[in-house]
């Protein structure tokens, strides 16, 4: 599951949040305990007890099967497979029939389209909406907050649904707008889904409405961060709002903003929900597959899906590792 | 370093920056944009309570003028939606007990001890939130195949707690380490053991933390869709989203009335939660980032 829109509001937010409060632990052990009395062997297991309970779930959920499907993704594993057989050793034959499709390499290509263009699309508006929300008055800005506090609370399933009825070629409020107040008669039973084009506007228009509040939320709390007298001294050196926003407040924000971008970025990629429903709804899957729809699509050949699985998975690192060898870094 | 405190600081920068029709043409601007992410809420809402006949005559009906309780009314008499709401319930209550309890106990061990491993624990809950569900679900699904936990709410909360333990931990590791360790020395001194200062001096501060924490997951689990789908085949075992994509299914194109009411119910006390726990998730998510 996930965060908010994104919803495909996928089960894990990956979001590593630094610390609520600031941490207050300096590294090294002891410095603020007095004299460290010799330790029994009670409390030197206790750290580990207190772990193993988070260790094992974590170990057995999504570890055992992430080794498993890695080494599957070089046996044959099908249908015979599960009735009993023995799975053969391939080697690499899974990842090279996958990648020498020019059908697997379409889907790819559509995935990392759509996750960097959604991705921009919702760091612009959602950027755009959090500066607007610095400038205007109370009541104008408690009204934004709530509209998207509702979007962004609303089960991702209920929204889908929402979406699905809005884009409906028969009885659509979309359709009929463009039918009926713009004179666009053409439009009355127009079907968005049916073409790859369309279909992936209207994902891109539901994802990036999805994704945007998370934006807008922490960027504007990060803005909001940025200290008083920086922004006086530099209104009393003659910089006007665009020039405070663009060289002052947008570079102190930047590690908020790499943050955020990076959770899109991952979450984009791997966005499954709103495109399964829509799929579902009426499209055609072949054209309209994106990497996690295709994996669904695989289930039955489990060797296959699992070499695709770890594909996806070299994508999502080689698109973060950037921000992953910062977090090493900065983080621990 | 300090949490968002809004309000006082962006208060006092807006007052200083004076008014003008400039400021009223974005206050303008900022109820639009506010409309256009509200209006598929409203929608849903609203069409919820209008009568079949109404949303057949291809005139969309933006009021909710002669609505009707019928749509809720065939939500709430459909046997379907109690199971579904059943299953919701055990899936989500397990996964959260478990989850928020050992993830406490982890967030205690690494915000409280200094160890060997440490730092690995750390990183590896950092990297684990980074592997999309997705890449993972065909194979999680033949785990518990192989196991026979498929469409049973022991299976699906097994992968949810994987899937949410990480963050929880990450999460309340925050609230653990507000937490100065100087109080419960102080109770110490006073002749408390260390135990029984961290249970009367610590436990009780902490209960914020574990409270968002717990709606946290609450939410994660309530909402999932991906791995529910993947688990949960038999229909009999469907968790409530999965449940209302059944409904849209079988109604599209003649009753989206019900289907409104449908969403509309599963998402009201979603929302209410979600208000509830908002400012504190992303709070800590921005808190330290930026640099002052």
């Amino acid at each position: 599951m996930s965060a908010p829109r994104t919803s495909s509001a996928p089960v894990l937010p990956p979001a590593p949040p630094r610390a609520a409060a600031p941490p207050v632990h300096p590294d090294p052990p002891g410095e603020r305990r007095p004299a460290p009395r010799r330790r029994s062997l009670r409390s030197r297991l206790g750290p580990y007890l207190l772990l193993l309970p988070a260790l094992v779930p974590v170990a057995v959920g999504l570890g055992y099967p992430l080794v498993r499907q890695f080494v599957l993704s070089f046996q044959e594993y099908g249908l015979a497979q599960q009735f009993g057989r023995p799975a053969e050793w391939v080697g690499l034959r899974n990842y090279t029939t996958l990648l020498s499709d020019p059908y697997v390499w379409g889907v790819i290509g559509r995935s990392v389209l759509f996750c960097l263009v959604n991705a921009a699309l919702t760091m612009a508006v959602g950027i755009a909406v959090a500066v607007l929300m610095t400038r205007v008055g109370r009541g104008a800005r408690i009204t934004l907050q709530v509209g998207l506090l509702l979007a962004w609370g609303t089960p991702v399933l209920a929204t889908m649904t929402v979406w699905q009825w809005l884009f409906d070629s028969q009885y659509g409020v979309v359709n009929w707008l463009l039918a009926e107040p713009l004179g666009l008669t053409g439009m009355r039973q127009h079907s968005w889904i049916i073409e790859p084009a369309s279909f992936y506007l209207v994902a891109t228009v539901i994802v990036v409405w999805m994704s945007v509040p998370f934006v807008v939320f922490t960027v504007y709390a990060g803005l909001l961060q940025v200290p008083e007298e920086c922004m006086e001294a530099a209104q009393l050196d003659g910089a006007n709002a665009w020039q405070r926003l663009r060289h002052l407040s947008l570079p102190m924000v930047k590690p908020v903003l790499l943050v955020v971008a990076l959770l899109q970025v991952i979450w984009d990629l791997r966005v499954f929900t709103q495109i399964y429903v829509l799929q579902r709804a009426g499209a055609p899957t072949r054209e309209t597959h994106l990497l996690g729809t295709y994996i669904y699509s695989l289930a039955k050949e489990f060797s296959m899906a699992g070499a695709m699985a770890t594909i996806m998975l070299v994508i999502t690192f080689v698109l973060t590792v950037f921000y992953i060898r910062r977090m090493l870094k900065e983080e621990v | 370093m300090t949490a968002a405190r809004p309000g006082a600081p962006a208060a006092a920068r807006r007052r200083a920056r004076g008014g003008g029709t400039g400021r009223r043409l974005l206050g303008l601007l900022a109820v639009l944009v506010a409309l256009v992410w509200v209006f598929p809420i409203y929608w849903m809402v609203n069409s919820a309570f209008l009568p079949t006949n109404r949303m057949r005559t291809g005139e969309p009906s933006f009021l909710p003028f002669g609505g009707t309780f019928s749509n809720f009314r065939n939500v709430l008499t459909d046997s379907a939606f109690y199971d579904a709401f059943k299953v919701s319930l055990a899936v989500t209550g397990l996964t959260l007990v478990v989850a928020i309890l050992f993830a406490f106990l982890g967030a205690l061990a690494i915000s409280r001890f200094r160890f060997r491993g440490r730092r690995s624990f750390i990183l590896t809950i950092l990297v684990v939130q980074m592997i999309p569900a997705e890449g993972l679900f065909i194979s999680q699904y033949q785990m518990l195949d192989n196991w026979g936990l498929v469409n049973a709410v022991l299976g699906l909360t097994i992968v949810y707690v994987a899937a949410i333990l990480p963050f929880t931990v990450w999460m309340l590791r925050g609230f653990v380490a507000g937490v100065p360790l100087e109080l419960e020395e102080a109770a110490m001194m006073d002749g408390l053991s260390r135990t029984g200062a961290f249970f009367r001096i610590t436990f009780p501060l902490l209960a914020p933390g574990l409270v968002a924490s717990g709606v946290y997951g609450f939410l994660q689990a309530w909402n999932e869709y991906t791995l529910a789908l993947v688990v949960m085949t038999d229909p009999d075992q469907r968790t409530l989203p999965l449940w209302l994509q059944g409904l849209v299914e079988a109604n599209r194109a003649t009753d989206w009335g019900l289907v409104m009411a449908g969403a509309t119910l599963i998402s009201v006390p979603v929302i209410v939660f979600f208000l509830f726990v908002q400012k504190r998730m992303s709070a800590g998510l921005v808190a330290g980032a930026v640099k002052g």
